[in-house]
């Protein structure tokens, strides 16, 4: 799933310095599982918001809705008469929930209060960790399953750089796994080595032309 | 509520604390509301944040002592949710240490007095250096 | 005018390179003061690219300032900060003004360096990067064009023999010389047996691969602690804390060096590898003394 992560306060506080009225809007999928951007953070921001404004003598209204899915027309068009009572829509959801409703709703601000992290999934509860780089290209199938595109950090292809630390940790954070070492684990354990004696040829970064487009085929 | 200390007590352990002091007629700050949740654990961030949009100007979550919750892990997910609470109130600009977690066994109405009025004071003071 | 370093390499003796870091500026006067120092007392001069991750004066210009100081030098390539299209071009340019080595590095993670928030590239990895030298030797781009005039690179690659675990790293090296390379040299190393393990390693898939070991003088216990702690790959062995703690105040630098050189001339009678590549980061002027203490000059 898509993980995200609130802003700032400030960074929030600021984007919304001139409206009077603020329809914060969350979504009910991704950025609801990551604890980003669901209901119940729409409830704590719009109340942190009505805290810090009216502690300045410049109160803010704000209306909370959240939709099951930002990122679909459909969906977001229920919401449409809260958008028009509102001056702006402090919107929780990922870049594409926002972007969705700011095409939808084009005479009005929508603005972001999360910052789209990454693909990835839940490793224990509250923390979550990268998978997918989206990269349009996939070579799992080489890799014993696990991305050195993005779990690298320097998205090698062809083995590890020279600064795994000891026990197999990244040289830039002791607290992340060397994909690499990852890799050779999984390999090793399922006797496919050879894989990774492979040449992996220079990637492919243009698998998705920008902006990317996927049709369907038609049943 | 304005000007009111908040405080969500637990039924298994700070209300009955409450209660006696009530009938041993010990006294605490008339300041202080208490509510009662079937367990500190019940309570939201969003319970403490509206108690401060409605102008009280702190709040005690009051649960079980450690190990001894009637629901296993409610108060040690209270004091994370009050612990995140204090965060949210610094980043609005207002004081996070307007909230507390404490734990409290239902037998012990001289603690629940002592926690009560410390944060009170502790509140009024502030305000008066403001 | 020196001797080509692939010429060094196919020969018997003994190899020795050192580095000359550029500057962080424009001024290339204390590069040249190292050049003219150090050009004719080993056989190659790396020049590293923008090291650690900070912007510096680039590794290509020292180069061609070697070359007109009738050096020899090592051009250090990364990854980190150009795409396979700079790489090329830059090596076209290194290749027409005569530069003929070139060193394949990864580069380090721009986490490290003095522009945390640039982008780092990694467009190809270093593996990837040796084919593409090939390629250009080869008088093709490695998009498949045809060039007007290829390259004759020379090409090395880097090795870290102490890393743990080892095995990953043994399966990229050997990717590397499957690629084709004509030296390694290796990160820092401080035990005998750990770069008679890897050279042997070496030899057993191409015994024509030179291996330079990597030679950091450690000039005190708290740069001892410090490496051991905070760089991945370089293991400082006890001995060695033990006897720079010894050494009397202020004799620091004088030990690291006769320690260094008495490794240099161990690998050297026993003919452990093929050769050293000394890296004394910013004593660069002190790098005769090692090399008069462990005979080879």
């Amino acid at each position: 799933m898509i993980i995200a992560e609130r802003k700032p306060m400030e960074e929030i506080e600021e984007s919304v310095a001139e409206y009077k009225k603020v329809l914060v809007a969350g979504c009910g999928t991704c950025v609801t599982v990551c604890w980003a951007g669901g209901e119940k953070e729409v409830g704590i921001l719009a109340s942190q918001l009505r805290l810090a404004r009216g502690a300045a003598g410049n109160e803010i209204v704000t209306l909370e809705t959240t939709v099951e899915r930002q990122c679909e027309k459909e969906m977001v068009t229920e919401i449409k008469d809260k958008v028009a009572e509102a001056d702006a829509v402090l919107s929780l959801a990922c870049g594409s929930g926002v972007q969705t409703m700011a095409e939808l709703f084009d005479d009005k601000p929508v603005l972001p209060a999360v910052n789209t992290t990454f693909i990835g999934m839940p490793e224990r509860e509250g923390l979550w960790v990268e998978m997918c780089g989206a990269c349009g290209d996939c070579f799992l199938d080489r890799t014993g399953g696990v991305c050195p595109m993005v779990r690298c950090a320097k998205g090698l292809l062809n083995g590890p750089c020279g600064g795994t630390r000891k026990g197999g940790m990244c040289e830039i954070d002791p607290d992340k796994d060397c994909a690499w070492v990852l890799v050779h684990r999984r390999l090793e354990k399922q006797g496919r080595l050879d894989l990774m004696r492979e040449y992996v040829t220079p990637k492919n970064f243009r698998a998705v032309r920008r902006p990317g487009k996927v049709q369907a085929a038609k049943a | 509520m304005k000007g009111r200390v908040i405080a969500f007590c637990c039924e298994h352990s700070a209300y009955p604390a409450a209660d006696l002091a009530g009938r041993l007629r010990l006294h605490y700050s008339e300041s202080l509301r208490i509510i009662r949740v079937p367990c500190a654990g019940r309570v939201d961030v969003i319970h403490m944040l509206k108690a401060f949009e409605k102008g009280a100007r702190a709040v005690l979550v009051l649960g079980c002592e450690d190990g001894a919750c009637h629901h296993i892990t409610g108060n040690t997910r209270a004091r994370e949710r009050v612990e995140q609470c204090q965060v949210l109130l610094d980043e609005a600009r207002l004081d996070g240490r307007s909230v507390a977690m404490h734990n409290i066994s239902p037998n012990a109405p001289q603690k629940f007095v002592r926690i009560a009025d410390e944060l009170v004071n502790a509140k009024e003071q502030s305000r008066e250096a403001i | 005018m020196s001797t080509p370093f692939r010429e060094i390499l196919k020969k018997e003796g003994f190899v020795v390179t050192t580095e000359v870091g550029p500057e962080k500026g424009s001024s290339v006067s204390k590069a040249i003061e190292h050049i003219e120092l150090l050009k004719d007392k080993v056989h190659g001069l790396n020049v590293t690219d923008n090291q650690s991750s900070v912007m510096r004066y680039p590794s290509l210009g020292i180069c061609l300032l070697i070359k007109e100081h009738g050096g020899e030098p090592v051009l250090q390539v990364t990854c980190r900060d150009r795409n396979r299209m700079a790489i090329q071009a830059d090596l076209l340019f290194a290749h027409s003004r005569g530069v003929r080595n070139v060193l394949c590095l990864t580069g380090d993670s721009v986490d490290v360096g003095d522009h945390k928030e640039a982008k780092q590239v990694f467009d190809l990895d270093s593996v990837q990067l040796i084919h593409l030298v090939h390629t250009l030797n080869s008088a093709r781009d490695i998009a498949g064009n045809e060039l007007s005039g290829g390259t004759d690179f020379c090409v090395g690659t880097a090795a870290s023999p102490s890393s743990d675990p080892i095995e990953p790293q043994l399966i990229k090296v050997e990717k590397k010389i499957k690629a084709g390379v004509d030296f390694i040299q290796t990160q820092a190393v401080y035990e005998l047996d750990e770069i008679k393990r890897f050279t042997d390693f070496v030899r057993n898939m191409d015994e024509k691969v030179r291996i330079l070991a990597g030679i950091v003088p450690i000039i005190g216990v708290k740069m001892a602690a410090y490496m051991n702690e905070n760089v991945p790959g370089i293991v400082i062995p006890q001995r060695i804390i033990d006897e720079l703690a010894e050494a009397p105040k202020g004799t620091g630098v004088a030990k690291g060096i006769e320690m260094s050189a008495r490794m240099i001339r161990q690998l050297k009678e026993e003919r452990v590898c093929d050769g050293v590549h000394i890296m004394f980061i910013g004593r660069e002027e002190r790098v005769p003394e090692i090399l008069e203490a462990a005979g080879l000059v």
